[in-house]
């Protein structure tokens, strides 16, 4: 492996379960420093699952997951949910992969501002001045500057999740988790977004997208990771799986999906 | 019964020397009250059975009885201790004003704990989500998201109880204290006019419990500040159906 190609995320062997149902079968996937993946499946495939396996939003009954090269120590007890060794580590490496959800989740008592300078100012304990230069620049980044001072909501759904990017990027993560960024979003506002998005991906960002957005995921990512039923049914370049679907279930999806136009 | 002016007014002045007793025993039951029941609403809210079923026991038996059935409890039944009788308490349980303010605060403190433990509930899922996923311990989840939230969405709630806390002293009199309505029973006992005597002990109550709903209007307004820009400060009871999306 040369110098440049090194690996951001690294999950191996990752299985989750919910009670009795098993909604991840060992699932490995590897997103190497400036790569964007897509991760791609009906509802109910996992990949969103999958997606919070990375910041142990849930913890995988089974498997690692290692972060910039770090692995997440995990208890694995049988009978009992699976829980980091220290959680101390799992903060930690949060801050370096950050994520941004379907619902913004934006905290409704704090400004745009104060949200964006939330983490890097008291989990970070970064100087205030620093926060708020950097957060402004963030704010103007993304084409909300104007809202600074606004409460979430009072924001439109784009802005409020052009918001939560900037949030995300506010900690100065590594790799960036995106879980249906747009699936919330009015259809005329999925634009601006994804606008946003591309832009992070030109500047050569790690990203992992969970997205329902065919165009975006072919243009944007370099690789695509179909997800069907807990296991990865195909992955490839994005290029090649969106001109030359291999599998009968992923030309079955895109055929569904280009006729709903999700 | 003729319009008595002077009358009226000379009970007002009589029932004033009331009030500081029943200050005392709204403002020092609240603020006990308070703090048990901020610790109960977190036993409710652990998700861990040994500290939620207390809780819960507590709660069901201080909102299931009556107030005037607790204080005499306190003040008429604990002296059937002899082990009581004999303990380090004794000196304040044998006082009216001590079994009095330990009644009130053991009863607010369970309509409290629920109050606190709806705004704790309220936060949404998601919100608390994001905080960790950005690396928030749960400690500042906590102080950062959460109690922020949980005290702006329980005021007007908490705003009730405090209203009601501060009615409920009258009970107090029933135990031998001589608060307003205390003192108001005696006048009338010296005077036979329970129209006049009571008319100014409610005016009494209404002006207290004015000045403790602005008070509470003036703290929602200061910690709403999203609301506060589309329009001044209203009613409480303005905002109590008021959904808050």
């Amino acid at each position: 492996m040369s110098n440049s190609v090194r690996p951001a995320v690294t999950l191996t062997g990752i299985r989750k379960n919910f009670g009795l149902l098993e909604v991840l079968h060992g699932v490995s996937l590897t997103a190497n420093q400036g790569e964007v993946i897509s991760i791609l499946g009906s509802s109910g495939s996992g990949k969103s699952t999958l997606l919070r396996c990375v910041n142990m939003l849930e913890v995988p009954n089974s498997g690692s997951v290692s972060i910039m090269g770090e692995e997440i120590a995990l208890n694995h007890r049988s009978g009992h949910p699976s829980r980091p060794k220290y959680p101390k580590q799992v903060n930690r490496l949060r801050e370096r992969a950050a994520m941004v959800f379907q619902s913004f989740n934006l905290w409704s008592h704090l400004t745009i501002l104060q949200n964006v300078m939330e983490a890097p100012l008291h989990v970070q304990r970064r100087d205030r001045n620093e926060c708020h230069a950097e957060a402004e620049a963030l704010l103007e980044r993304v084409g909300i500057a104007a809202k600074r001072n606004a409460f979430p909501s009072e924001l439109s759904g784009g802005q409020q999740q052009r918001a939560a990017i900037a949030r995300a990027l506010a900690m100065r993560p590594e790799v960036l988790l995106f879980d249906e960024p747009t699936s919330a979003l009015d259809p005329e506002l999925v634009g601006e977004v994804l606008r946003v998005m591309r832009n992070l991906a030109a500047e050569g960002r790690t990203m992992l997208i969970v997205t329902h957005e065919m165009d975006f995921a072919r243009d944007v990512s370099s690789r695509s990771v179909f997800l069907h039923q807990g296991v990865i049914a195909e992955e490839g370049l994005s290029s090649e799986m969106f001109a030359n679907p291999r599998t009968e279930r992923f030309r079955q999806f895109l055929r569904r999906d280009g006729a709903a136009s999700h | 019964m003729p319009f008595d002016p002077l009358f009226l007014w000379q009970t007002f002045i009589a029932l004033l020397a009331g009030i500081p007793l029943a200050l005392k025993l709204a403002v020092f039951s609240i603020a006990v009250g308070t703090v048990l029941a901020f610790s109960l609403a977190l036993m409710r809210v652990s998700r861990r059975w040994w500290l939620d079923f207390p809780a819960r026991f507590y709660i069901f038996s201080f909102r299931g009885t009556p107030l005037l059935v607790q204080i005499y409890i306190i003040y008429y039944g604990l002296s059937q201790f002899p082990g009581l009788r004999h303990s380090l308490l004794w000196p304040f349980l044998r006082e009216a004003y001590w079994c009095a303010l330990a009644a009130l605060a053991l009863n607010t403190a369970a309509y409290s704990a629920e109050i606190m433990r709806g705004g704790l509930l309220s936060v949404p899922a998601g919100q608390i989500e994001a905080a960790r996923a950005c690396g928030m311990a749960r400690v500042l989840v906590f102080r950062r998201i959460i109690i922020p939230q949980a005290i702006r969405q329980m005021l007007p709630g908490y705003s009730n109880e405090v209203i009601l806390m501060v009615k409920s002293t009258s009970l107090a009199s029933t135990i031998t204290l001589m608060e307003i309505t205390g003192m108001a029973a005696k006048l009338i006992s010296e005077t036979y006019r329970p129209v006049e005597v009571f008319a100014c002990a409610g005016a009494i109550y209404l002006t207290m419990n004015f000045i403790a709903a602005r008070l509470f209007a003036l703290i929602e307004w200061s910690l709403w500040p999203e609301r506060r820009k589309t329009r001044g400060p209203v009613d409480l009871a303005d905002q109590k159906g008021e959904l808050h999306v």
